[in-house]
């Protein structure tokens, strides 16, 4: 028989889930809106002082990448869910985490991977600069794929739920928080002067931890949805 | 050979059904009838390991469905109730997307001999699937069929939305998979139009 090996399955998956979103952009462009409008419309609110709108700047963009992200979490499961394209997926002779890495994947690319691009333009309209932005772009590129990670899980267990986009949210937000003081943390350090090392060494063990368990306890959560 | 030792299956506070036992042998058809909510579809979705079973073992060449795991998927090919297609891809995708990672063939050329064989003229291969009819949409599901490589065949309902031509290409093709010593199992409120030595038929009721 023509099995196919992990690596085949897991490019079928995130090619699969790339293609639908290439095919459905509005719903890949609206989290970026969402985190365009929102850092945009922060200095409008607070005001033109550059002092204050660095002190802001890690927490405001932090929050509005988290949000983002919080936003797209749907996406992950539910069309599947509803189609029938989940039931299949069960059904492939691999590993059930591996193929959830897949799909957390292509959801981090066309969710996490443009709030990372975008980041080095919205920081500058705060004002940040230099080793602050850079320390920006990097706490992002840690943070966003473990918002992913964790918001698979809660995207999971609320698959089949009515009202589940706030379900979700009630869920995953308590897990985010380490992160989003990490990822915030780390900008303010660096803006502090003290560096934000320590903050993106922690972002990176989130990362770490949240790639080993997240995908067991998201496969273990689709298979009592299906049940 | 498929068994099924003394399942037993509860949905909420109703018991489905109790102490089934099944034998599908290589060659053999099982048609699973009942009225709507006999529990046809638990069946075929434990039969599938998507459902544990309350009770009861299923056994696959003597092992248990619950040991073999990944071995046993790679035996099967499900189709629900769902037809498991992205309405944004064309069928030419859907399969292709479909069979790379399930490991059936998934070669352009192969794809589209399968929508053929399903009846589906090649204007249509390359349309978005939400442009598609309810019996478009089951063709191209049941196109995985043309595809598969796989012994067995587990079946919900494969005829609904099919027009008598449909239906008639799905049942030779069941036909062949038995004559090449392949099982299925099907859930059906119709009769399978095979040779009666190669249909079993299990009636559930509610």
């Amino acid at each position: 028989m023509n099995q196919p090996g992990m690596w085949d399955a897991l490019r079928g998956v995130v090619r699969r889930d790339l293609l639908l979103a290439m095919r459905r952009r509005s719903d890949v462009a609206m989290s970026v809106f969402f985190l365009v409008i929102v850092a945009s419309l922060f200095p409008l609110g607070v005001g033109p002082e550059p002092a204050v709108l660095r002190t802001i700047a890690a927490g405001v963009l932090w929050v509005a990448a988290l949000l983002a992200c919080l936003l797209s979490l749907s996406r992950v499961f539910t069309a599947d869910y509803l189609d029938g394209v989940l039931e299949q997926m069960l059904l492939i002779a691999q590993p059930l985490p591996v193929l959830v890495v897949g799909k957390v994947f292509a959801h981090w690319v066309t969710s996490g991977l443009p709030v990372v691009l975008l980041s080095p333009l919205l920081g500058l309209q705060f004002g940040l600069e230099g080793e602050a932005l850079g320390v920006l772009v990097l706490s992002l590129l840690l943070g966003t794929p473990t918002l992913s990670m964790i918001g698979a899980i809660g995207a999971a267990l609320v698959l089949g739920v009515r009202g589940s986009g706030l379900l979700v949210a009630l869920l995953v937000l308590p897990l985010y928080v380490p992160v989003l003081i990490f990822g915030a943390g780390a900008v303010t350090s660096s803006l502090a002067g003290v560096g934000g090392e320590a903050n993106l060494s922690l972002l990176g063990a989130c990362l770490a931890l949240s790639l080993f368990f997240a995908p067991w306890a998201t496969a273990a959560a689709l298979r009592i949805a299906l049940e | 050979m498929l068994q099924a030792v003394a399942l037993s299956c509860t949905r909420g506070e109703r018991q489905l059904f109790s102490d089934v036992n099944i034998t599908v042998k290589p060659g053999t058809l099982l048609a699973v009838l009942g009225e709507n909510g006999s529990g046809k579809t638990s069946l075929l979705r434990i039969l599938s390991s998507l459902l544990s079973p309350d009770d009861g073992a299923i056994l696959w060449q003597g092992q248990n469905i619950r040991q073999l795991k990944e071995q046993y998927c790679a035996q099967l090919t499900y189709i629900g109730h769902l037809n498991g297609v992205k309405d944004d891809l064309t069928p030419i995708e859907n399969l292709m997307v479909a069979a790379s990672v399930t490991g059936d063939h998934s070669s352009g050329a192969l794809v589209q001999e399968a929508l053929e064989a399903v009846g589906l003229k090649p204007e249509v291969h390359r349309l978005p699937t939400r442009v598609l009819s309810q019996g478009q949409k089951r063709r191209v599901a049941l196109a995985r069929l043309w595809l598969s490589i796989r012994p067995l065949w587990l079946l919900d309902e494969p005829f609904t939305s099919l027009d008598t031509a449909a239906t008639g290409l799905v049942t030779e093709r069941l036909r062949l998979h038995l004559q090449q010593g392949g099982m299925a199992v099907v859930v059906t409120h119709q009769e399978v139009a095979l040779p009666p030595d190669a249909v079993q038929r299990l009636r559930l009721t509610a």
